[in-house]
């Protein structure tokens, strides 16, 4: 059962402030994750400690590096049920699991941060996983390359 | 005190996604809980049966790393006697094979 909005909108502020855009309806997800060129990062929010020790401070870490993807959207499991699980529906072969990140380049995912892989890690570590992530995927030259 | 900072008073794997394997080859992907008389406590959990996969345990558990965890059972407890070894899955590494 979703918790209390005002209970959720600090988390959800810890993220958009740095320049994520909430998907909060079906529509939502689908037009930003229909088909399309570019990079995409997903971030599945969530109420856990996971989340609060974990990933959204990586997140703010790794958005803070050069390179970043283009496009930076993010879904609320446990809150915005109906929008996660679409989103998710978007992963492919990838388990649901919240927190996580799923990394987009043209409409496939090419990286995926589980939750097992932010339990118990510190931001930086995870972090570190990101931007390497950034780094492989989403270089100018990788998408000059594409056309 | 024990435990992570948002686990206070647990053990240090509560709340991580381990690997308990038993001396029969069965293994478990899941989440730590507890560890108690009865035996193991795991949420969201996936099983390898040696008798009927069609993979190997390494490749199973390589499967779970990669792609998540295919989640069988919301909970279960392992036997104690079943759980012969426990590591975090990200550390996972196979003992004789």
């Amino acid at each position: 059962m979703p918790y209390h909005e005002m209970m959720v909108k600090p988390m959800r502020d810890e993220v958009t402030r740095h320049g994520v855009t909430e998907l909060r309806t079906v529509a939502d997800v689908d037009v930003a994750l229909g088909p399309g060129e570019g990079t995409a990062l997903v971030f599945v929010n969530s109420v856990c400690g996971c989340a609060a020790g974990g990933a959204r401070p990586a997140l703010a870490l790794a958005l803070s590096h050069a390179l970043k993807p283009q496009h930076l959207y993010t879904v609320f499991a446990g809150q915005d049920l109906d929008a996660t699980a679409r989103a998710r529906s978007y992963f492919a072969d990838f388990q649901p699991s919240s927190p996580s990140v799923a990394l987009f380049r043209d409409g496939e995912v090419v990286h995926f941060v589980h939750r097992h892989m932010i339990e118990g890690r510190p931001p930086q570590v995870i972090a570190a996983d990101l931007v390497a992530a950034f780094d492989k995927y989403c270089s100018p030259h990788d998408a000059a390359k594409r056309g | 005190m024990s435990g992570h900072v948002f686990h206070p008073g647990h053990e240090e794997l509560h709340g991580v996604t381990v690997v308990v394997e038993s001396p029969g080859g069965t293994t478990w992907v899941g989440r730590y809980h507890e560890r108690n008389d009865r035996g193991v406590l795991l949420h969201d959990v996936a099983t390898y049966n040696p008798a009927s996969a069609p993979e190997n345990r390494s490749a199973w558990i390589e499967r779970q790393l990669k792609f998540g965890i295919r989640i069988d059972q919301k909970h279960l407890v392992v036997p104690a006697v079943d759980a012969a070894r426990i590591v975090r899955l990200l550390d996972w590494k196979p003992l004789n094979e």
